[in-house]
């Protein structure tokens, strides 16, 4: 996998800040201050050609809102968004990008209307973006859709509420595939599913990944689930990017404290009975975060510096592939024994 | 039907439990012929995808089954006592006093309206017999034990004020208040981030070695289970699959559905192209299949599990419902 070779989506800095200041009256009376919610604080990456980035952090770190960018649902307040070489941050819905990017969303409960018709779900983007003229051809490629996500033709003329969960995501699938995109944009797709349907819309997903050259930005709080589909992952923490590495890489040598907290604390089914280092402290408050980097107040190597400067995401020496924010591990203060890998 | 049973004088025994919930034109039955036992301090995990009838279970057990549906046969021992068929008022009793409940969304299981000091004093007398002083000394030290920061501080703060895993903490204290000798926790962990969840597992652990209480944990989470329990039951269509120690269930499992589903969950450790997948999904509860519940997805199916209906037999350290086990 070479990330960088050329580019599908690309993201250069990007932020995105929400103003939930109290009313004005109330500033006004109450003294109250405006207040900015940094959602996205400065996110770069790139994913390439049939590539899969897994995005993961915990609730509020901003991977919702990474995807809502991508897609234009919100605009940046600063940085770039290209894709396939052209900027779109700015120039708002194209049609010609939409169609390229398609998104898959948690809850397949809610994301599909409970009045239409399966083949009328899945052929919605097809007229929207007339891709097909006649009412035979749209019919046919909705029968060929569903068939590709391992349902049957004649399911088009249900409504979704006779589907169970995993067939449902099957339909948002097909709803996704149905304008041939590039690019699939799949927030938590399977948070929402029992294991043994994940199981299956996994499969899924990484079957149509080799059959269609398709790439994928796959959000996650579920380290094992990302670890199972993604090339490279990003892990976030309020609102930035901590470590970005090679999904092999970043499970056997986790880098940045913060991922190798989240790595230890997960549930492993191997029963190696590795001491859960329970890391204690909470995710800080994002409308007032700490100074300095964001994670220092948890941190167990924590020094003076980690308290006043952000770290900037840079290669770890003599790895050009993995990168990480973290002053400590730019100084070489962390020991890499100190973490043995599951 | 050793094994299924524990070793030494159970604390909870469920026998035979069959939960129906009568519909307009049908009755479902969400765990029918259910039986298992906890013994003292034990961790029992109960695992299963939704709809295999486990909080069901759960909520049988501590009499909070709503109307119309109900316990329909089968008998829940409460050491020597049988507590299914207790009037309301003496239920009441035992729920809180002897068995202490914890449910997946901490903000549902506190009242928003009273400060968290209120309802811990509230239901610390409600159980023992202490003075208002003595009640909030005890809310203090509970507070305290379940890892809440400056508890003098925040015993006078709403439910509001917490965040999700220290509401969790606040649940687990309220669950403690009574001493009960048995925790129902179902779901506990599910709806917080997977660095809490860590803490309030080590923190339940640390709390059930320290009091001997005896824990029916009711997850989704293999791994949670895998971390917590000695032993684990696998549901399945409102009927346990396979039961016995986890290190056994998880490495060596008995049963197809185990097997199967022990091979769909994604692992750190394990290096997979594809998942294992069990084709299908798990049958709604007004059509459960004759015979074997899980025959029409199992992948060793035979003609006797479309007939007969299997019950947990032996097979190596742990028990399963499975006519391939027969001799």
């Amino acid at each position: 996998m070479q990330p960088d070779a050329q580019p599908l989506v690309e993201l250069d800095n990007v932020a995105r800040y929400f103003d939930v200041s109290p009313p004005w009256l109330n500033r006004v009376l109450e003294r109250q201050r405006r207040q900015v919610l940094k959602a996205v604080d400065g996110v770069s990456f790139s994913i390439a050609k049939g590539e899969t980035l897994g995005l993961v952090g915990e609730s509020g770190c901003g991977k919702s809102t990474v995807a809502r960018l991508i897609v234009g649902l919100y605009r940046p307040t600063r940085g770039e968004i290209r894709f396939a070489g052209r900027r779109i941050d700015a120039t708002g819905p194209d049609p010609t990008v939409r169609r390229a990017m398609q998104m898959i969303f948690q809850d397949p409960y809610a994301s599909l209307n409970p009045r239409w018709r399966v083949a009328d779900i899945v052929a919605e983007p097809i007229r929207a973006h007339e891709l097909a003229k006649s009412a035979r051809d749209i019919n046919a490629r909705v029968g060929a859709l569903l068939e590709q996500v391992g349902l049957a033709r004649a399911d088009g003329a249900k409504y979704p509420h006779q589907f169970s969960g995993g067939q449902r995501q099957r339909i948002s699938i097909a709803r996704a595939l149905a304008t041939q995109p590039a690019f699939l944009i799949c927030d938590e797709p399977t948070s929402a599913l029992d294991v043994s349907v994940q199981a299956q819309v996994l499969n899924l997903m990484r079957r149509l990944q080799h059959e269609l050259g398709l790439s994928y930005l796959f959000i996650s709080h579920n380290l094992a689930v990302v670890h199972h589909v993604a090339d490279r992952v990003g892990v976030m923490y309020l609102g930035r990017i901590v470590e970005l590495a090679p999904v092999k890489r970043l499970f056997a040598s986790p880098q940045h404290p913060y991922t190798r907290m989240l790595l230890a604390a997960v549930p492993d089914l191997t029963l190696t009975g590795k001491p859960r280092t329970a890391v204690g402290g909470e995710v800080p408050n994002p409308l007032e975060p700490p100074r300095g980097c964001a994670f220092h107040p948890r941190c167990p190597y924590a020094e003076e510096r980690c308290r006043r400067e952000v770290p900037r995401l840079k290669h770890v020496a003599g790895e050009p592939v993995v990168t990480v924010a973290c002053h400590a591990v730019e100084e070489g203060r962390l020991a890499q024994e100190a973490f043995k890998a599951a | 039907m050793p094994g299924v049973m524990t070793a030494v004088a159970p604390l909870l025994s469920v026998e035979g439990l069959r939960v129906e919930f009568p519909m307009r034109d049908a009755t479902l039955v969400a765990v029918d012929g259910v039986s298992f036992s906890i013994a003292p301090g034990e961790v029992l995990g109960v695992v299963g995808e939704s709809g295999a009838g486990k909080s069901v279970t759960g909520s049988a057990i501590i009499g909070l089954i709503d109307p119309p549906g109900r316990i329909a046969a089968g008998r829940i021992m409460l050491g020597d006592r049988r507590i299914d068929d207790l009037p309301p008022e003496d239920l009441r009793r035992v729920r809180g006093r002897e068995i202490g409940a914890v449910f997946q969304d901490p903000l549902t299981s506190l009242n928003p309206l009273y400060t968290i000091g209120r309802q811990l004093t509230e239901t610390i007398m409600t159980h023992l017999d202490l003075s208002p002083r003595a009640a909030r000394q005890r809310a203090l030290d509970l507070l305290t034990e379940v890892g809440i920061p400056a508890p003098k501080r925040r015993i006078d703060q709403y439910p509001h004020q917490f965040s999700g895993g220290m509401r969790q903490r606040v649940v687990i204290a309220l669950a403690l208040a009574a001493n009960p000798r048995l925790i129902i926790a179902d779901e506990p962990t599910t709806a917080l981030d997977v660095s809490i969840q860590a803490q309030i597992i080590t923190l339940l652990k640390r709390l059930c070695r320290e009091h001997g209480t005896a824990v029916m944990l009711i997850t989704h989470d293999m791994g949670v289970i895998a971390e917590t329990a000695d032993r684990v039951a696998v549901m399945y269509a409102g009927r346990i699959a396979e039961i016995g120690p986890v290190a056994d269930v998880i490495h060596r499992p008995a049963h197809p559905y185990t097997r199967g589903l022990m091979g769909s969950i994604p692992s750190i450790a394990a290096d997979r192209e594809t998942l294992a997948q069990i084709d299908g999904t798990m049958p709604r509860l007004h059509a459960i299949p004759r015979g074997c519940a899980f025959h029409p997805r199992c992948p060793h199916v035979f003609e006797r599990c479309r007939k007969e209906r299997p019950e947990l037999m032996p097979v190596g350290a742990t028990h399963a419902a499975c006519w391939l086990h027969a001799h």
